[in-house]
């Protein structure tokens, strides 16, 4: 479970990136974050795990709050994917392996090493582990970097754009196994997307920003075409096909 | 999955065996480093003499001529291609190492320093060789300078919250400033005094006596101590600051306390033995392409290659052209400036 309360963000004293942030998400929820470019969404993110220190506001995970944890508990409770991640000459398993590191004192134990190949496995990259990750699609670095995160068992993922480089199956796959672990584990996902249909598929709260504050927050009712329209500038009609909510643009 | 876990282990395995060997292929160079040279001794008579049973003729020789230089460039190497790796993984950049950063040159301003104005050494009229009257002045003023140039960068980043790039860039900038300003020195000094400033900065690492030696272990030990503690941060770091935060790194903290640890790590050495290029550059640059970037073993393995090389080079030395030494600085730096092109227009063509 995760509650912002009254969050900003602004680079030294420059402009402010983000205000009056007030949001929570029950456990076992999946929030997609939407908005156009530049409407502060990665900033938001990045500031649930202090990535960037915001200026104002709380985090509370799980009830703490996150300004009084250490970097290790907040890495133990919150974990990060970034955008684009820089492959390096490191085995996938290592790369995974990674994602332990706020456990590990000095050598990854046993218990480690079993959720390292539990994770692996979870996302199907068995195939990959041994090989280099300078060697991987973007798509399967993707999937590499979700795997480190997934590692840290945290009680909160935060994802940004992570299914920019997947293909349409893997999108899918993706999505629905990150659905599946918020579920089970009762943790909270809140993802950066501009998928609307993918969005709309997986997750439960939407959260759309503009300008750097909320817009509109809530379940499947706040994504209408008023609400889209005015955030992203572009007509659309949302209908039900098959029984699944899609958004279809009208430009 | 069972398959999965046993292809790692043997993955581990075989990189341990790996530094294992490395280890292996050291002690045998250096013991043959030990019996090469004019005195002509055999492996067995070195051996012999290390366990106190060889005469005493080649005890005199081991003890106090080869081991000291063998140690020298054993300690050298491995401080200084441990301190260039963990400069390249925390500033980012595959070219930071001692001699890009500016605590060479601040050095070998230091030195020319003690040499020119405050006469601690001269060329030797008679001997064709340079005296330096007072080596512990020296030293401590190239360690002076050479930390100088470090605080000066550390500083900047601390106070300026710069960038791994912008403290690369000062770095070079203080190079460019401290070798001009040895240059002016040079330029208004007695030809005798600039002599002995050229042969210090050509490295020397028959100079040491054990008590220096001591010194530079300790620095080298307790830097290799707080570096390994480290070695998940560098891992972490690779995939950028912002990833290394959100697995709790302290990365601003990590970046200072390792650019300080390694930067006096690599000063003392210098200080000591004067300007020895390019083995905190080309040691970790050898060895990533061999076994990876995970920094458990890319830190040990480029400290023993680092060891290996800077044995070999001095062996290679003091054996060229015997009985004259060669100067060890030239010797690395014609075995490195080739591979620093190289790494140069490959980073270009990359990106």
């Amino acid at each position: 479970m995760i509650s912002v309360e009254n969050l900003s963000f602004a680079y030294g004293r420059g402009r402010t990136i983000l205000n009056d942030i007030d949001f929570c998400a029950p456990k076992g929820s999946c929030t997609a974050v939407l908005g156009n470019n530049g409407a502060g969404k990665s900033t938001l993110i990045k500031c649930l795990n202090r990535i960037l220190e915001p200026q104002g506001g709380v985090v509370y995970a799980d009830g703490k709050n996150v300004r009084d944890l250490s970097r290790h508990d907040i890495a133990k409770n919150i974990a990060y994917v970034a955008q684009r991640s820089a492959a390096q000459r490191v085995t996938v398993f290592d790369a995974v392996l990674l994602g332990r590191k706020p456990y590990i004192k000095f050598e990854p134990s046993r218990e480690d090493i079993q959720i390292v190949r539990s994770v692996i496995s979870r996302l199907e990259l068995e195939n990959l582990a041994m090989r280099y990750t300078d060697e991987l699609s973007g798509g399967e670095m993707q999937k590499v970097m979700l795997a480190r995160a997934l590692a840290q068992q945290p009680r909160i993922l935060l994802l940004d754009e992570p299914t920019g480089n997947l293909d349409l199956g893997n999108q899918y796959k993706v999505l629905e196994t990150i659905r599946q672990i918020t579920r089970t584990e009762q943790i909270n996902a809140i993802i950066v997307i501009h998928d609307l249909n993918l969005a709309l598929r997986y997750c439960d709260r939407f959260l759309l920003l503009k300008d750097g504050r909320i817009f509109s927050h809530g379940g499947i009712e706040v994504i209408t075409p008023e609400t889209i329209k005015k955030v992203y500038g572009l007509p659309v009609t949302v209908q039900k096909i098959n029984g699944i909510t899609v958004v279809i643009p009208y430009p | 999955m069972k398959h999965n876990s046993d292809t790692y282990k043997g993955y581990i395995r075989k990189k341990n065996l790996f530094i294992l060997s490395l280890a292996m292929l050291l002690l045998i160079t250096a013991l043959w480093a030990v019996s090469a040279g004019s005195a002509g001794l055999t492996v067995k008579e070195v051996l012999s003499a290390l366990f106190g049973f060889g005469s005493e003729r080649s005890a005199v020789i081991v003890f106090n001529h080869r081991l000291p230089r063998i140690i020298t460039a054993a300690v050298a190497g491995t401080g200084l291609a441990a301190a260039g790796c963990v400069m390249q993984s925390i500033l980012k950049n595959p070219l930071a190492s001692a001699s890009t950063l500016g605590i060479s040159q601040g050095a070998a301003f230091g030195a020319s320093f003690a040499i020119i104005v405050l006469g601690a050494g001269t060329q030797n009229q008679t001997l064709n060789g340079v005296t330096i009257s007072s080596p512990y002045l020296v030293s401590a003023c190239a360690f002076f300078f050479a930390v100088l140039s470090t605080l000066i960068i550390l500083g900047l980043s601390h106070f300026k919250k710069a960038t791994p790039e912008s403290m690369v860039l000062s770095g070079v900038a203080l190079s460019t400033m401290f070798s001009g300003a040895a240059t002016l020195l040079q330029y208004f000094a007695a030809d005798v005094k600039v002599a002995a400033v050229v042969f210090w900065t050509f490295g020397d690492l028959g100079c040491t006596g054990w008590n220096e030696i001591i010194i530079m272990a300790i620095t080298v030990a307790v830097s290799l101590v707080i570096f390994s503690l480290n070695r998940w941060n560098f891992n972490a770091l690779q995939s950028g600051d912002e990833t290394a935060k959100s697995l709790g790194v302290n990365v601003t903290g990590v970046r200072l306390m390792c650019m300080l640890v390694s930067s006096l790590t690599a000063a003392v050495i210098v200080s000591f033995v004067g300007i020895i290029s390019f083995i905190g550059l080309i040691a970790p640059h050898l060895i990533r392409r061999v076994i990876g970037n995970d920094y458990r073993y890319l830190l040990p393995a480029s400290a023993l290659t680092g060891t290996l090389l800077l044995v070999v080079s001095d062996t290679a030395a003091r054996l060229i052209a015997a009985p004259i030494i060669l100067p060890i600085g030239a010797i690395t730096s014609f075995l490195g400036a080739p591979l620093f092109l190289y790494l140069v227009f490959r980073g270009v063509g990359r990106r």
